[in-house]
């Protein structure tokens, strides 16, 4: 498959900055690791006392969310007050705009608030991307989760994790496991991974949860846990939907639990220094082993506090390019 | 009124004609090919040199979004682009509002294209009332208030015992149906081929087994009624081996492609370009492939535009968000000449595809020249090109991939029963 560079293009100045955030797919690997850095940083500043950062003063930042997400937004809002911005949450319901001319309606009239950044969550693919498309100039765009299509910033946060825990990603072989099909995630974590130089990246899963295709994508394909945990130095867990039962795409919560739950049994079989992830919220007894969502090799809490400092570096990096393509254009 | 062709290279090829003959037409009818009959004295010259004169274009799909959809097209701006695309005989869907499941829509629908006097329509009726896929519509009624065919659109007909009954019906009175496969339950959240462009994309896909599956019982059934189907605007390689064996056992069934299917794949999709949103969606290079190579071995009998304007509004949102479908009808010659000079059918053969062959399909004495023949006509330059942008888009809708491209080949008369009612701009 080529490049997609009309996307790529799009989100990254004449220079090659960032100046919107909408995938991580196609993005270079300095890119990425310059992103990981600030996020780094960021990160270890908010184990000082002084937690702000005046690098966003004065701008203000729309949180646009189309779907619910308390959690996602709360991180997206503390990372933009930490960067001393103003905030503004809209919560849409995606009712008032089933149809795009809405959408952009709701664009124009947000931008004549003098909003200088949105960050959007929306239950269509694509929706991200066309708003940066239709957005007036000088607004950065940041993907907070779209349909089925990508998820960066929460990818970028499990890097940061596994470069804080791993180091160097070229020994790294990496399980993805569960609802590969519905998630946004997984397709950020993949391309991210590949970019960054994993050494293999696996997806397990039943064929009713996994993409046509994913293989193209870069992920090897495991039906069975055992053999795709074998020797893997990362573990990430994908929250299971209860609603996938209703529409048949699993039988039941307990024969899921049973062929792909994360047990301290079943993670065993992985590296021993093997570290467990997950983007929340986990359901215990569902996809994770209470013991193993608790245990030592679990960084599901140290994640959440990387999502702050990753959005925070994101935010700032995508500003910064918007300035700079600004003072050039 | 007596119009005289000249110069042009005639091609029939229902009449196996390819030779620089001229045209001679009197009171809408082919009077002579060659020499003027005697005594004939042209009211109107059209100078053709260079040029190919052929049978008017018969299009067995276009939406003319009348009545009940206005703001995406009307009879009267769809019927001229229709003639500005050199087809002067089309057939439009019932997904009309209300639905053209009565006598008093068809007609309203035929004396509003009676009166724009543009191009010949031929309304496909509902199959079943309100194309909800449960009682049976009026079909003989509405067979003689003048449709030529029944259809239920991509509406679904969930139970099999209805659609064996709509079968028994139709076959009942030789009624012809005009099917497009599609499972209701596999596409119904779908907007994109369910391949690796989908993956990437985040788009809920659509099967290859959505369209099959559906015309597997399609098939079925005709076999065991006897029923005669046409199957328009496939996608898959696949559906067309499964009409190739239906017909050597014997069911009366024929098919076509929209022209953008041959040419297009789901590679078009990778930002999210709405203009791509098309139901059925653009499969793989190896589909594409596919419906190629039977369209070389003649396994397809027509190709059509599958024309669907759209406002502005309905393309321009997230790409889910947005409404199938593209423009097509002046696109189908250029795209057409396309396979031409691809190799992959003969200029000859092209022709055919938009004349006798969906002429055959719908049983109606279109599509050829011959004399005696009502004079429907098209003038084009096959090697002139031109740019479709928003002043030569005749239709309302400017929902096309191909806008603001320059394309190869133009239509520069066409004549409906031997007048003229398109004329390009430079051939005055």
């Amino acid at each position: 498959m080529n490049q997609h560079t009309d996307a790529v293009k799009l989100q990254l100045t004449e220079e090659g900055q960032l100046r919107h955030f909408l995938t991580t797919e196609g993005l270079s690997r300095e890119l990425l690791t310059e992103i990981l850095n600030t996020a780094n940083s960021f990160a270890d500043m908010s184990a000082q006392a002084v937690k702000k950062v005046p690098l966003l003063r004065g701008k203000t930042v729309v949180n646009l969310f189309f779907e619910n997400s308390t959690r996602t937004r709360s991180t997206f809002e503390l990372a933009a007050k930490r960067l001393s911005a103003d905030v503004l949450n809209l919560d849409i319901s995606t009712s008032a705009t089933s149809k795009g001319e809405s959408l952009k309606d709701t664009l124009r009239n947000l931008e004549a608030m003098a909003s200088d950044m949105f960050v959007v969550r929306h239950p269509d693919s694509g929706a991200p991307h066309f708003i940066a498309q239709h957005v007036t100039p000088n607004v950065a765009i940041i993907n907070a989760g779209d349909g089925q299509h990508a998820h960066p910033t929460q990818a970028m946060l499990d890097m940061l994790t596994i470069r804080r825990h791993k180091g160097d990603f070229s020994e790294l072989k990496v399980a993805i496991v569960g609802d590969i099909l519905h998630s946004r995630v997984a397709r950020s974590q993949i391309y991210a991974l590949n970019t960054l130089g994993a050494a293999e990246v696996r997806v397990i899963g039943p064929k009713t949860l996994l993409p046509h295709h994913i293989e193209s994508l870069g992920a090897k394909v495991y039906y069975d846990l055992a053999a795709g945990l074998q020797d893997v130095d990362v573990v990430i867990m994908l929250r299971l939907q209860t609603e996938r039962m209703v529409s048949a795409f699993l039988p039941s919560q307990g024969e899921f639990y049973k062929l792909y739950g994360l047990t301290r049994e079943r993670l065993a079989g992985a590296k021993p220094d093997a570290i467990v992830m997950h983007p929340g919220p986990i359901n215990r007894g569902v996809e994770i082993e209470s013991e193993v969502a608790d245990g030592a090799q679990s960084l599901i809490l140290k994640q959440v506090g990387y999502g702050i400092a990753t959005r925070m570096a994101v935010m700032s990096m995508a500003m910064s390019g918007q300035a700079t393509q600004a003072a050039a254009g | 009124m007596k119009v005289h062709i000249r110069g042009g290279r005639l091609i029939d090829p229902a009449n196996k004609t390819d030779a620089n003959l001229d045209l001679f037409i009197e009171d809408g009818k082919v009077v002579a090919q060659g020499d003027a009959p005697k005594g004939f004295v042209a009211d109107q010259l059209i100078d053709a040199e260079g040029q190919i004169v052929c049978p008017g274009f018969v299009d067995l799909q276009a939406h003319l979004r009348e009545p009940g959809f206005t703001q995406k097209g009307n009879i009267g701006s769809e019927s001229a682009a229709a003639a500005a695309g050199g087809v002067t005989t089309l057939c439009c869907p019932p997904t009309t509002l209300p639905v053209m499941d009565s006598v008093a829509v068809v007609q309203l629908v035929q004396e509003r294209a009676a009166e724009v006097g543009l191009t010949r329509v031929l309304p496909l009726a509902a199959l079943t009332k309100g194309l909800e896929g449960e009682q049976l519509s009026n079909m003989v009624s509405l067979k003689e208030a003048g449709c030529v065919a029944l259809s239920n659109a991509r509406k679904p007909i969930k139970s099999n015992q209805t659609l064996l009954r709509c079968l028994e019906y139709l076959a009942t009175y030789d009624l012809l149906m005009f099917v497009q496969p599609q499972d209701y339950e596999l596409s119904k959240n779908g907007c994109a081929h369910d391949g690796q462009m989908a993956t990437v994309l985040g788009l809920p896909g659509i099967p290859e087994a959505a369209e099959t599956l559906d015309l597997a019982r399609y098939l079925l059934l005709a076999e065991q009624t006897g029923a005669r189907l046409h199957v328009g605007q496939l996608s898959t390689a696949h559906s067309l081996q499964m009409i190739a064996d239906a017909r050597s056992r014997g069911v009366k069934v024929t098919a076509d492609v929209a022209i953008h299917h041959l040419l297009l794949t789901d590679e078009n999709l990778e930002n999210y370009d709405s203009a791509y949103h098309l139901i059925p969606p653009l499969r793989g290079t190896r589909d594409r492939e596919g419906l190629l190579k039977v369209l070389e071995e003649g396994g397809i009998q027509a190709l059509c535009s599958d024309h669907q304007p759209q406002d502005a509004a309905a393309k321009d949102a997230p790409f889910s968000a947005t409404e199938p479908g593209m423009t097509g009808l002046q696109t189908l010659l250029p795209l057409s000449l396309r396979l031409v000079e691809q190799g992959r059918v003969s200029l000859n053969q092209m022709i055919a595809l938009l004349t006798r062959g969906p002429a055959e399909v719908l049983g109606i004495e279109r599509g050829q020249l011959g004399v005696g023949a009502e004079a429907d006509v098209c003038i084009f330059a096959p090697e002139q090109l031109w740019t479709l942008n928003e002043e030569t888009c005749v239709s309302k809708g400017l929902n096309t991939p191909y806008m603001n491209s320059t394309l190869k080949g133009r239509v520069n008369y066409t004549l409906l029963a031997g007048r003229v009612v398109f004329q390009a701009e430079q051939a005055h």
